[in-house]
Parts: structure tokens; C-alpha cells; sequence
């Protein structure tokens, strides 16, 4: 069975109709990049994944529980769900220590001590942890991102959502940031990837979803989609962006 | 200095009240200012017309006449007989609770939603991430207007003298009554609201400086 599974997913703001008929399916350890232009639908799509945004219609299965049931019990689902935000929506008034465990011992009823092991195991991954004590304030971009990975993954998550990891990353810092991804993808997590790093697709997706207008224009493997695009509009977006 | 010194006690007993009455007005002010800001935040349109009501009601009317109507027209109805006392730190505490409620709720608001959606999104409910992630913030962010609606609170006790309630301003009066020495005892009395309200924005910047976000 499929990790998550997507039928005709719509989403309006109010009359602006954003997704207009999305279906897809996404297997467990699968590493899923989306790209399209801006405006296309995708960080919107990514949002209905964990139910940030209310969905108008169709349904969204995560492993085995259709999250658009109203007796779905979201915030369970959502601990199994780690997403990680372009603007890194750390918490400032808590240290970088603090902000990874709050899940886990909030949450999750973990032990402060259990908690801070696994955060600090979690910060050497993302090679953050001489920063433990630090506040967010006091980091630089790639550093908060690559914190943001590791309080997203304090709570073991099942799926991995990333919305733009690195759009607002100075350049010299989004490598950091990626490399931190490539090795979770490598590790066997299950990814969707909201993305504009063409190269991290390429290298590191198994799939990519080209949207546009509120559909999927075109999905298949990296390879083929980046060398022989079917669609005119497919071949259009690359031929700016590559 | 002599009349001073006889004055002594009664502006101790003032003093006294004036602070008792304070603070219990302030953290009622505070609860209930803290419940409404959430009514007012809540998509509940019922909830949130109560509160609307409850903020028009209390900032569109003084509250002296506020005062009265708990004093004299609740109790005038007969199904519950307040003190004094009671009905000043009702008066005091609701009214405070008004201007609470829109300045948690401007507090509130003011947070960036992200820190929202990344709290939800790790799983915590709507009130873990009020508790843990949105109130410490927006606390911070609000202790300067709290210290000034604080400091009219205190100023608004002394209104209390008016229904006999014996509070500092009130115990100036007694002095003056006996001893006809009324600038002196103003005097005084000014000076000992302006201490405790020097003394409580003093308290206010060392809270600010400890919650301050790094």
C-alpha cells in the first residue's frame, strides 16, 4: 500500500481555485520532487498533505487513514509527519535545544532527558550541535533550516514534507541544507519536496511532479522528464529554468 | 511633620486596601481578559459576539457609572448583595478586562502564523501551541501595554472612595476631616500613588528585560 495517496484533491480560496484535480500516489522510502512555476498550486498541494490548508474536495490517504474524514484525528496523523517551511517558522523565544524537543515531550509525553538525547543525536546528523544552547535569532539561514530539519524529525516521522527548504537561503547556504536532505532521502525516508533546485531533483528524487494551472502536468522519473519532456508547457518551464 | 505623623495609620490602612484591591482586580482582569481575547479569537460566531459585547459594554461607558450600576443596581435587584469591596474589584477588574482582552488578542494576532502552522504541524494541539508557542511571544510583545492599563487600573481605584470603600483616597478625606490640612495630606497621598506607580513600572522593565526574545 502506498504511503500517500491522493484522488481528485481540490483546493479553492473562496473563488480562487488553486487545485483543480490532483491525483497521484506516493510509495514508502519514495523521494518525490514537485516543481512548477509560482502560482501553479504546488506549495499549496504540499499543505493539503498534513491538512495545514482545509481541503475542498476529493481525498488524501496517508498511510491507510483518509485524512479529509472529519473523524480523522489530524493531530495524530500529523505527529507521523514532519514538514519543514521556507520562511524555517523556528520558535524564537526557545533555544535551538528546546525548540526540538517541545514536540516530543509536549506531544508525545517523552522524558525531558529522553528528549534531549535524541535531540542532540539529531543536531551531530544535521551538524548542529555546538549551536544546542543558542537561540534561532543567532543562526544563519542554512543553520536555522538544517535546526528546522532536526525538531521536524524529533518526532520520527513517517513522510517528510519540505515547502521551498532553500528559497530563502543566501546562496552559499543552500548546499548545506541539501546535503542534510540527501542523506534523510538516502536514509529511506519518504519525501515530498517542494522545490526550485532543479540539480537536487535531478540527483536525488526518484520522481518529479511538474505542476501547473492546478494539475499535474506531467510526473516521471528525473532523467526522463528533464531530458524529454511530453508536454509544451513542461518543456516551456524547464527551458527557463535549466 | 506632626500631622503627618497622624495621618500615618490612616494612610497605612488606605494603602492597605488600595493594594489588596489592586492586585485581586488586576488578575481578575487578566483571566478574563485572557477568555475573551480567545472568544474574540474563536470562529464561533456566538462566542465571539459575547465578547465583542463584553469589550463595547466596558470601554463605552466610565467607569464611575459602571461602579454604580454594580454597586447600586445590581444590588438594588435583591437576588445578590455585593460589598463594597466586591463591587469595587468587579467594577476595577472588569473594566480592566476589557482593554486586556484587545490587547491579548492584538498580542496574539500579532505573531507570524508560521509559528502556528510549524507547532500544528509537529502535532500539538490548538491549545499546546497557544500554551508553549503563541502566549510566551505575544506576552512579551504586550507587556508595555499591560503596564499601562496596569497603571490606570491602580488610578482607578481611587474612584472606589466614592462608594465608601476605605482606600487610600478615601482614608485622605477621613485625615482632612479632622485636621482641615488639605494640601498637605493631597500631597502626601499624591506621592504615595506615585511611588507604588513608579515602583510598578520599575517592576515592568525588569519583566520585559527577562522575557525578552533573543
Amino acid at each position: 500500500m502506498s504511503m500517500i495517496t491522493v484522488k481528485h484533491l481540490k483546493k479553492s480560496f473562496g473563488a480562487l481555485e488553486v487545485l483543480k484535480d490532483i491525483s497521484t500516489e506516493i510509495q514508502e522510502k519514495e523521494v518525490v520532487c514537485v516543481i512548477g512555476p509560482s502560482g501553479s498550486g504546488k506549495s499549496t498541494f504540499l499543505r493539503c498533505l498534513n491538512k495545514l490548508e482545509e481541503i475542498t474536495g476529493g481525498h488524501v490517504i496517508i498511510d491507510g487513514q483518509d485524512i479529509t474524514n472529519p473523524k480523522t484525528d489530524i493531530n495524530k496523523i500529523r505527529q507521523d509527519i514532519g514538514m519543514v517551511f521556507q520562511s524555517f517558522n523556528l520558535f524564537p523565544h526557545l533555544t535551538v535545544l528546546e525548540n526540538i524537543c517541545l514536540a516530543p515531550t509536549k506531544v508525545r509525553a517523552a522524558s525531558k532527558e529522553a528528549a534531549k538525547q535524541q535531540a542532540l543525536e539529531l543536531l551531530v546528523k544535521v551538524g548542529m550541535k555546538e549551536k544546542a544552547n543558542q537561540y534561532p535569532g543567532e543562526l544563519s539561514g542554512g543553520q536555522k533550516q538544517r535546526v528546522a530539519i532536526a525538531r521536524a524529525l524529533a518526532m520520527n516521522p513517517k513522510i517528510m514534507l519540505f515547502d521551498e527548504p532553500t528559497s530563502a537561503l543566501d546562496p552559499e547556504m543552500v548546499g548545506e541544507v541539501l546535503e542534510v536532505m540527501k542523506q534523510l532521502a538516502q536514509e529511506g525516508m519518504t519525501m515530498v519536496v517542494v522545490t526550485h533546485e532543479m540539480g537536487f531533483a535531478r540527483e536525488v528524487g526518484d520522481r518529479v511532479l511538474f505542476m501547473d494551472g492546478g494539475y499535474i502536468v506531467e510526473e516521471n522519473v528525473p532523467v526522463a522528464l528533464f531530458t524529454n519532456p511530453q508536454h509544451e508547457r513542461t518543456k516551456a518551464f524547464l527551458s527557463k529554468v535549466l | 511633620m506632626d500631622i503627618i505623623k497622624q495621618a500615618l495609620p490612616y494612610i497605612q490602612t488606605g494603602l492597605k486596601v488600595t493594594i489588596f484591591i489592586f492586585l485581586v482586580a488586576l488578575i481578575l482582569g487578566l483571566v478574563v481578559g485572557l477568555v475573551m481575547a480567545l472568544l474574540r479569537l474563536s470562529h464561533n460566531k456566538v462566542l465571539n459576539a459575547i465578547a465583542k459585547i463584553y469589550v463595547n459594554a466596558f470601554r463605552g461607558t466610565p467607569i464611575l457609572v459602571q461602579l454604580f450600576f454594580f454597586y447600586y443596581g445590581v444590588n438594588s435587584l435583591g437576588f445578590l448583595s455585593m460589598d463594597k469591596t466586591t463591587a469595587g474589584i468587579v467594577t476595577v477588574g472588569l473594566n480592566a478586562g476589557a482593554y486586556f482582552t484587545e490587547v491579548i488578542r492584538a498580542g496574539i494576532q500579532s505573531i507570524d502564523k508560521g509559528q502556528t502552522e510549524a507547532a500544528r504541524s509537529l502535532g500539538l494541539t490548538g491549545m499546546q501551541n497557544m500554551r508553549y508557542v503563541i502566549l510566551p511571544q505575544a506576552v512579551r510583545r504586550m507587556l508595555p501595554t499591560f503596564t499601562n492599563q496596569a497603571i490606570i487600573s491602580l488610578k482607578d481605584t481611587s474612584l472606589l472612595s466614592i462608594i465608601g470603600i476605605t482606600d487610600l483616597t478615601q482614608q485622605g478625606q477621613v485625615v482632612i476631616a479632622a485636621t482641615y490640612e488639605a494640601f498637605k495630606i493631597w500631597l502626601v497621598i499624591g506621592i504615595v500613588y506615585f511611588i507604588m506607580i513608579y515602583l510598578l513600572s520599575l517592576l515592568a522593565s525588569y519583566l520585559e528585560r527577562r522575557f525578552e526574545v533573543r
